[in-house]
């Protein structure tokens, strides 16, 4: 990324040498980035994150095919709000305990006149894995004219898309879920999927994506994607372990400690802990004081937590949605870490309970 | 100490933030999130939070947002509307103290380990020679917020830091521009603060309770005319009477008119000139002591709004008694009785 961020600042539009160097940079990595995900380079479309990338999934099916979306229960705001603002009618598919989508449900949402159906190939907070599969072949038959979309950001570091997300025409990518830059991510299209820009301007990125391109963000997240891509097999393993290992220490450790969805196909990397009687907004404080950054439930805007949507879906209560608890391992994180965790979160909790 | 500063994102809390910071403690600031969604502009908008958070990061302490919005409803908003329903006038911003600034930031911050709870109020804390707490008047007469805050009692004392309330509104200031903290020069904030200036206190609960049409009457019990809703209409509210005609129809001799009486039951408002305004006793319930009641027939003060004129007046079980007449005080109002500056306590008008 350094050459783009320190000199060679060519616009990929122009004409002349400097900006040239700068496309060649941005087709590389639209061939490498492509590679890893399993598309046409010329289905990449480079966005600002994977917000911009939902956002234009959603809006520009909505807008170039108006009719019915079709989401899942469990998406990220970036699917759901954009889903919700589309203008057009929104169908939301329940989920299971597990966070599941119930297949049969989906079912009966879907008809010829659906322009687009999003369902998240992995959660941002559990973790769980929905069976992509199972739901694009329900898709293909029922609501044939439609596109299928999946949030594959927080996968997209675990999972190999070639095979994950083969079933889907749009796939949204982020560069820091990747161990890239972050303001960076792309929409990645199979085949010519009918969309509609939602910027304008110059007209760059096949027309879907106006404005000049980010060289240096483009640049690191092909290198943070081929780089997952190669480690990915060996991270995996040493990650799923890691997270067992901590996940059975704190259920043991910690009296009337639920572990959402256990049993569920997930992520690596995603615990997600219930506890009664702990308020989240306390515990993530204690944590932070004792060096462990965490996470619960979603913050609104001014940053006040509020309980987890994804939660409620799967049909947990108010009061149990504001008593949890994400720990998220990447491939960083190491043994001593996770001893470390696993001392501080129960004695946290204890000290909850007590007071 | 460790200290947690509730921090508004106003100029006096950013202030109390750097005054116990320079004390020495350990401090950590929290913006509480109270009421409206994610892009209101009242009290605790996201613009608040920001400037809060903001002035944490100048003063290099962390900082959290707490969401109490749920305990703010039930002990606030939803109360502040039960009692407009039963024609009563509360005052919603001691019931924010009594239970949310003062009870459930106060438990959370026992919880992670705090030894006290600093705020922006304007009043001080004093440990007395006898050990036990005092709550007095801040050392600006015009900002002094010892009103709101007469619901403190010995066991938040102890645990409450006032720093501001040795300080007059332009010494506030002055420090925090001293500092270069961005909310130097933020205007006070003021009225209620879910109720957005635009819709008003009509809008707020006309959305939320049945409104029924007032007949208003005289001091003879004659009818003199209509108000729109009986549950707007407050004992001592003069303004918002002039769909009445003109006075001297209303009220014998003319002059000004205020609403003496409301019997929300039968939706009937009484009108009357000031002599029919003026009270010796104001009759009360809900009595909250600092120490302990005073006793009987000890001469104090009452003051009977939060910047209302003190009055001589002496307690006797759930009578006020003051020295002179003073002008009716709506049924849900607090009285707060002083003894010299400090505060001994207050009740709800009944």
């Amino acid at each position: 990324m350094r050459p783009w961020l320190t000199g060679r600042f060519g616009n990929p539009s122009g004409s002349h040498q400097v900006a040239r160097a700068a496309r060649t940079a941005v087709d590389d990595s639209r061939d490498r980035l492509a590679t890893v995900v399993g598309v046409d380079p010329g289905g990449i479309i480079f966005t600002s994150g994977g917000t911009e990338a939902d956002n234009l999934a959603v809006l520009g099916a909505a807008a170039a095919r108006p009719g019915p979306v079709v989401v899942s229960a469990v998406e990220h705001p970036a699917v759901m709000e954009a889903a919700f603002s589309s203008g057009q009618e929104v169908r939301v598919a329940a989920v299971d305990s597990d966070g599941l989508v119930d297949l049969d449900g989906l079912r009966r949402l879907l008809d010829r006149e659906v322009t687009l159906v999003s369902v998240q190939l992995a959660n941002h907070e559990t973790g769980v894995i929905q069976p992509l599969d199972q739901i694009a072949r329900r898709v293909r038959k029922f609501a044939p004219d439609a596109l299928f979309h999946t949030d594959a950001v927080q996968a997209f570091a675990w999972m190999d898309l070639r095979e994950a997300a083969a079933c889907a025409d749009l796939i949204s990518v982020s560069g820091h879920k990747v161990g890239g830059p972050q303001g960076i991510g792309a929409l990645a299209g199979r085949g010519r999927p009918l969309l509609r820009a939602i910027l304008y301007g110059g007209g760059q990125e096949r027309e879907l994506r106006s404005g000049t391109h980010n060289v240096a963000g483009i640049v690191g997240l092909a290198a943070a994607a081929e780089a997952a891509d190669a480690g990915r097999a060996a991270d995996s393993i040493r990650t799923r372990r890691l997270r067992d290992e901590l996940a059975t220490d704190l259920r043991t450790s910690i009296p009337g400690c639920v572990e959402t969805a256990s049993s569920a196909v997930r992520l690596p990397g995603h615990i997600h802990l219930r506890f009664s009687g702990v308020e989240s907004e306390e515990l993530l404080v204690l944590l932070d004081d004792a060096g462990v950054c965490a996470s619960a439930g979603a913050a609104c805007a001014s940053g006040a937590m509020e309980p987890s949507p994804v939660l409620l879906a799967m049909g947990v209560d108010k009061v149990d949605a504001l008593s949890s608890l994400r720990l998220t391992l990447g491939w960083t994180t190491t043994p001593e870490d996770v001893a470390f965790a696993a001392r501080v979160v129960p004695a946290a909790v204890q000290r909850l309970r007590a007071a | 100490m460790r200290v947690l500063v509730a921090m508004s994102g106003g100029v006096d809390s950013s202030a109390a933030a750097a005054l116990v910071l320079a004390q020495g403690h350990d401090v950590v600031g929290a913006t509480m999130k109270l009421w409206g969604g994610p892009s209101d502009t009242g009290c605790c908008s996201v613009a608040d939070v920001d400037d809060a958070r903001r002035v944490a990061q100048q003063l290099g302490i962390a900082h959290h947002v707490f969401n109490f919005s749920e305990e703010f409803e039930r002990h606030v908003v939803g109360p502040y509307v039960a009692d407009h329903a039963e024609w009563r006038t509360p005052n919603p911003c001691i019931e924010c103290n009594r239970h949310l600034k003062f009870d459930r930031l106060l438990d959370r911050a026992d919880q992670l380990g705090f030894d006290a709870v600093a705020t922006g109020h304007h009043a001080k804390v004093k440990q007395e020679p006898g050990g036990e707490w005092s709550l007095r008047r801040g050392a600006d007469p015009a900002k002094d917020q010892s009103y709101v805050l007469h619901i403190l009692g010995q066991a938040q004392l102890a645990r409450v830091l006032l720093p501001v309330g040795e300080l007059t509104k332009p010494e506030v200031r002055d420090l925090a521009s001293t500092l270069g903290l961005r909310t130097a020069a933020k205007p006070d904030s003021q009225d209620v603060c879910f109720i957005s200036r635009q819709g008003g206190r009509q809008a707020f609960l006309g959305d939320r309770i049945g409104m029924r049409k007032a007949r208003v009457v005289d001091m003879s019990g004659t009818e003199v005319g209509e108000l729109p809703a009986v549950e707007l209409v407050t004992v001592g509210q003069r303004r918002g009477l002039g769909s009445l005609g003109p006075v001297a129809e209303t009220v014998p001799g003319g002059g000004r008119r205020y609403v003496v009486a409301v019997d929300g039951p039968s939706a009937t408002v009484t009108i009357g000139p000031p002599a029919a305004m003026m009270v010796s006793e104001i009759e009360v319930d809900r009595a909250v002591w600092v120490v302990g009641a005073p006793a009987t027939d000890e001469r104090l003060v009452v003051q009977m709004s939060a910047h209302g004129r003190p009055v001589g007046a002496t307690w006797s079980d759930g009578v006020v008694r003051v020295e002179e007449p003073v002008r009716r005080v709506a049924p849900g109002q607090s009285v707060v009785l002083y003894r010299g500056d400090a505060v001994v306590g207050g009740a709800l008008v009944r």
